[in-house]
């Protein structure tokens, strides 16, 4: 109890002395807060929590049937409905690409001038019910149309899902096999296999996506001169073809005075998207090897100084960008280069053309976006024509890849695109990067994956965060 | 007295029950029936697992026991601590600004400047001044660089990654969302506090110490349990702050996890059982202690 | 010469109580302090407007940039409906605020005024829900709203501000202080009805405590992100803090935190003027102590 009121008492100390620091001058305040910091290790410690057990509670509050051991079985019991004559294609998505994408591409779709949101298709009205993906907003506007608790747009034809939690709709019925409506396998044939792992359940494919979102090791050319001798990506790749090589390298750069990545979350998609076993085995939870080489590695790496423990995006993954920071590698797909990395920012690496590309030591993908044909949908036809053009049509999706610079889902495509001298990118200094993109996401295979996938994923990266950071030890699931 | 206002207002209070019907039945049709259903299904396993519906099946106090026996409790003390860090400061910077607006001896020329600019930080959204504390408050952010270079030897500091720095700007955060509000409803109160009063005081030469003991906080009491009481409801109920500056999680170690926060976790797994239960426990201890506070503090009989 | 006689008497006072100068400087000083401390945030607001989605990725410097005008210009020629979502945010805030404090008002008459039996049931009960965090009835309250179809209206963000627990206690505290009885039964002696006491005579001298809790009301509802986000669907009733939610969930190609920021300082504007004019009544001071005895 006295230990308690002490922490109060202290704390409200520093309180005061962050006051006075934005009051007054600064004098003492700042020093009392430095103590105060400081004494949260042992602060954590007494909690006696560890990151494994911290993990299992957030997992088991997220699916309180893991509590009890047990899974809740995915079920598609083949009831399909699909039928024609609808007044309305009504389509449920989370932001406006893939409107725009089929605004600007799409032949047979024309735009409402006035309303965004609207437009028609081969004749019928089209409607786009836009729901922001904060929190759980638009999976729960979907789940409430499925469960029938929200029937305010009336009947949804096509919805939109992500890889992380695709399943929860693929596996229960809510979205059409491609073959109930009139799209067999072999229009998908030219398709990446991870796309259409994503969607496939029960051996029947319930989606498909225009993108591959294919990534690669993304290196500052400079740094590789300096610390490796070459900037170019078969040489740098040989610094970082495996797991063991990335770790030799990070010690080379720290050496220098640069860290590997900016955070042990930038590698961590790169493992998770090559497991060999899924999250939740026989009602329990499972740590898949792969998951356990990251955590080791990355605990080494971030003891040793090699990278950091930041959340992607904050300001301090975003300083690595510029000149002035120093981060040897980001890992990502074409969007991130094109649009993430601040290319018309002066001081940007990517401004000077200065970053290049190469596969590093696992293939992996990341983003995307898949259209699903809702179960119950009453305008079949168009829904299949739509899905098919949108993601098979090799005109249409050459158009993306020439004004939106998306890396489409078509092997065809991007090994021509490998090979044409037309497609270099400045920011990478003149290389072509879609042959990098076509070897890696050939490898990957999401065979894996399961109903728990996004709450894990997202839990388990947070849990090791205070592993690494020390706030915990790893512990144990039991 | 009490006899003859009975007598002279039984005739009218029918009334009392006219003006009651427009909140009482809007109460009752958006408010209380959401709420029964929120505690009937405290007894029950009752939750959303993807598209499954798992239940409802009647358990009994299941919930209750489980929410009890678990981290609540620790949550609980974490909300208090916040709670505290910024309500301390808060009430006493609040009554010392108001003290200041209602001395007329101290005569500031600028106060309707001052009183204004009070309120401003409260009308940010709070989850769009938590991107500018983010901003501030980085590894390489303007703090940091300021401390660097006051400070000699000064290692930049992650103010997101330990326990005490994050419940501090919590509790900071909001303090400067809030004090304003408290500032303006005491202030509110002080206008309604008779003029003559603090200039008879000052005629009999009373110091403006005793000023505000025997005039200001008497007749100011009512505001001040409104305020007590719902800064305390607020402060059990903190969420938008401590959720975004901690990640949703109470970084680090769910140390700055506010029972609210804990609550929203269960109610974004559409977890209707433990979330029902969650709920009736955190408005038993909140009414209590604030019918606590009130009898306490509002003493009508003298 | 009384006039400088009533100066001297001042003067001497003030070397009297001693130190009135100096406790002003103070008082000056902290204040200017504190204010810094509240504009500083517009400021750094006002600073990330000015900059480029590239260039805040650099970190906050102290330096404007000159996207000031090119992010605000791409926010209106998006296909956001940006006023039309100011529009609705001043007529749910605006309506809320006028029927949570004129109810508010009224069921704290109610209670304050009459000797009714159920008085202190009814008292008692409203304390006890005005501790029911808002998050639990959320759930419930939406799916009924959409089970009645009233999804994509303003209603189910407006009715309820009818029955605000919160802001009927501070008028019931206000009116404790403030109000009392006395007048009331004047009015009566006069020949006033129930309801043009509450309206004429009741409702002016609440008129601080009705501008206070107005802006407390206006801002809640201004900065309302959760129950509208899960209501409004359609673009055309989208509030602000939707839209701003829109801005910052939109995908890689067209994300940019120039354009959130904009976004939020075209949102703040508007509260900041509705709360300049509604300020008045509390900083400007409105003469009430003439009746309390």
């Amino acid at each position: 109890m006295k230990k308690k009121l002490l922490s109060v008492l202290l704390s409200t100390a520093m309180v005061a002395a962050l006051l006075a620091g934005c009051t007054k001058n600064p004098g003492t305040s700042e020093v009392t807060s430095t103590p105060a910091g400081s004494e949260v290790v042992s602060g954590n410690v007494e909690t006696g929590n560890t990151a494994l057990a911290a993990f299992k509670t957030a997992v088991e509050e997220k699916y309180p049937e893991l509590k009890e051991g047990t899974v809740v079985d995915l079920v598609d019991d083949g009831n399909y409905t699909a039928t024609d004559g609808g007044k309305e294609i009504v389509i449920y998505c989370w932001n406006d690409e893939f409107q725009n994408r089929v605004k600007d591409h799409c032949p047979d779709y024309k735009a409402d001038a006035a309303d965004p949101n609207k437009g028609t298709y081969k004749g019928v009205d089209v409607t786009w019910v836009i729901t922001p993906n904060e929190g759980t907003a638009y999976q729960d506007k979907v789940d409430n149309y499925f469960l029938g608790t929200d029937t305010s747009a009336g009947t949804v034809d096509i919805f939109l899902v992500e890889a992380d939690y695709a399943i929860k709709y693929t596996g229960q019925n809510a979205s059409l096999p491609m073959s109930e409506i009139g799209l067999d396998d072999s229009v998908f044939a030219d398709q990446f296999d991870y796309t259409k792992d994503a969607v496939t359940f029960d051996g029947k494919l319930k989606g498909a996506s225009w993108q591959a979102c294919a990534g690669g090791l993304i290196y500052r050319r400079d740094i590789a001169k300096e610390v490796l001798g070459s900037d170019d990506p078969a040489e740098v790749q040989k610094a970082v073809a495996d797991w063991a090589a990335f770790s030799d390298t990070a010690a080379k750069l720290k050496d220098a005075g640069y860290t590997i990545t900016c955070s042990a979350n930038d590698t961590y998609r790169v493992y998770s998207n090559n497991v060999t076993s899924p999250w939740v085995v026989d009602g329990k939870l499972n740590i898949d090897a792969n998951i356990m080489n990251w955590v080791n590695d990355s605990k080494e790496m971030v003891d040793n100084g090699y990278t950091g423990t930041y959340d992607l995006w904050g300001d301090e993954w975003n300083a690595g960008f510029f000149q002035t920071g120093n981060v040897f590698c980001y890992f990502g797909p074409a969007w991130l280069i094109n649009f993430c990395m601040a290319a018309d920012q002066e001081g940007s690496v990517a401004h000077d053309g200065g970053w290049a590309l190469t596969e590093g030591p696992q293939g992996f993908f990341w983003g995307g976006t898949w259209i699903c044909a809702a179960n119950g949908t009453d305008n079949k036809t168009e829904v299949a024509e739509l899905i098919k053009t949108m993601t098979t049509d090799k005109k249409v999706l050459k158009e993306i890849v020439e004004k939106d610079s998306d890396c489409v889902n078509s092997k065809s495509l991007l090994s021509e695109l490998a090979n044409d001298t037309t497609f270099t990118s400045d920011i990478l200094g003149g290389q072509n990067p879609y042959k990098i993109f076509l070897d890696g996401v050939g490898k990957v295979s999401l065979k894996n994956i399961g109903q728990y996938d996004q709450g894990c994923n997202e839990e388990f990266q947070k849990a090791m965060k205070e592993y690494f950071l020390g706030n915990a030890e790893l512990g144990s699931l039991e | 007295m009490s006899k003859v206002k009975r007598g002279k207002v039984v005739s009218y209070n029918k009334w009392g029950y006219i003006f009651l019907i427009p909140f009482v039945v809007t109460y009752a049709v958006f408010q209380l029936y959401p709420l029964f259903t929120t505690i009937y299904w405290s007894f029950f396993k009752y939750y959303r697992s993807g598209l499954s519906v798992i239940g409802p099946e009647f358990i009994g106090l299941a919930n209750y026991k489980e929410l009890l026996t678990t981290d609540l409790p620790k949550y609980a003390l974490n909300t208090v601590i916040m709670w505290i860090l910024g309500f301390i400061p808060q009430i006493f910077v609040s009554l010392l600004l108001g003290s200041w607006f209602a001395d007329p001896r101290l005569r500031l020329k600028a106060a309707p400047v001052y009183k204004t600019i009070i309120y401003l930080p409260n009308l940010i959204m709070a989850s769009a001044f938590s991107m500018l504390f983010f901003a501030l408050f980085s590894l390489g952010g303007p703090v940091n660089a300021i401390l660097t270079s006051i400070i000699p030897g000064f290692q930049p500091y992650s103010f997101f990654d330990h326990t005490w720095s994050v419940r501090a700007l919590v509790a900071f955060m909001n303090f400067i969302m809030w004090f304003g509000n408290t500032t303006i409803l005491l202030m509110a109160g002080m206008l309604g506090i008779d003029a003559s009063l603090y200039e008879a005081a000052e005629v009999d030469g009373a110091t403006p110490t005793q000023v505000f003991w025997r005039i200001t906080l008497p007749l100011l009491r009512p505001i001040l349990v409104y305020v007590l009481i719902t800064s305390l409801i607020g402060g059990l109920q903190m969420f938008d702050v401590p959720q975004i500056l901690s990640n949703g999680d109470g970084f680090p170690m769910r140390t700055s996890m506010t029972m609210i926060m804990y609550l929203n976790k269960h109610l974004f797994s559409k977890n209707y059982g433990l979330a029902g239960a969650l709920s009736v426990i955190l408005f038993i201890i909140t009414g209590a202690l604030s019918l606590l506070v009130y009898k306490v503090t509002d003493r009508k009989d003298d | 010469m009384a006039k400088e006689g009533a100066m001297q008497l001042q003067m001497d006072k003030e070397k009297v109580t001693g130190g009135i100068r100096v406790r002003r400087v103070v008082a000056n000083v902290v204040l200017i302090l504190i204010c810094a401390l509240c504009l500083f945030w517009f400021f750094v607001l006002f600073i990330n407007t000015t900059r480029s989605n590239s260039a805040l990725k650099a970190g906050f410097t102290i330096v404007p940039g000159g996207y000031l005008i090119k992010n605000f210009i791409s926010l209106f020629k998006g296909t956001l409906p940006v006023w039309n979502g100011l529009l609705n945010s001043v007529i749910i805030s605006t309506s809320c605020a006028i029927l949570a404090t004129y109810f508010s008002s009224m069921t704290a008459y109610a209670i304050h005024a009459y000797d009714f039996k159920l008085k202190n049931v009814v008292f008692t009960f409203i304390m006890i829900i005005m501790t029911i965090p808002t998050q639990v009835v959320a759930l419930g309250f939406i799916d009924m709203m959409l089970k009645w179809k009233w999804n994509n209206t303003f209603l189910p963000l407006i009715i309820p501000a009818i029955a605000a627990p919160v802001t009927f206690f501070y008028m019931k505290q206000y009116m404790d202080s403030v109000l009392p009885l006395a007048i009331i039964e004047a009015a009566r002696i006069d020949g006033s009805g129930e309801f043009r006491t509450f309206n004429f005579i009741v409702m002016p001298m609440m008129k601080p405590a009705i501008a206070v809790q107005a802006i407390f009301c206006f801002v809640a509802n201004w900065n309302n992100y959760f129950t509208p986000a899960l209501l409004l669907s359609k673009d055309k009733v989208k509030t602000l803090p939707v839209l701003i939610a829109m801005l910052r969930s939109a995908d890689f190609l067209k994300f940019d935190m120039g354009q959130v920021y904009a976004m939020i300082t075209f949102s703040i504007f508007p509260v900041i003027i509705v709360y300049l004019v509604l300020s008045k009544f509390i900083v400007g001071g409105v003469a009430l102590g003439s009746v309390k005895g």
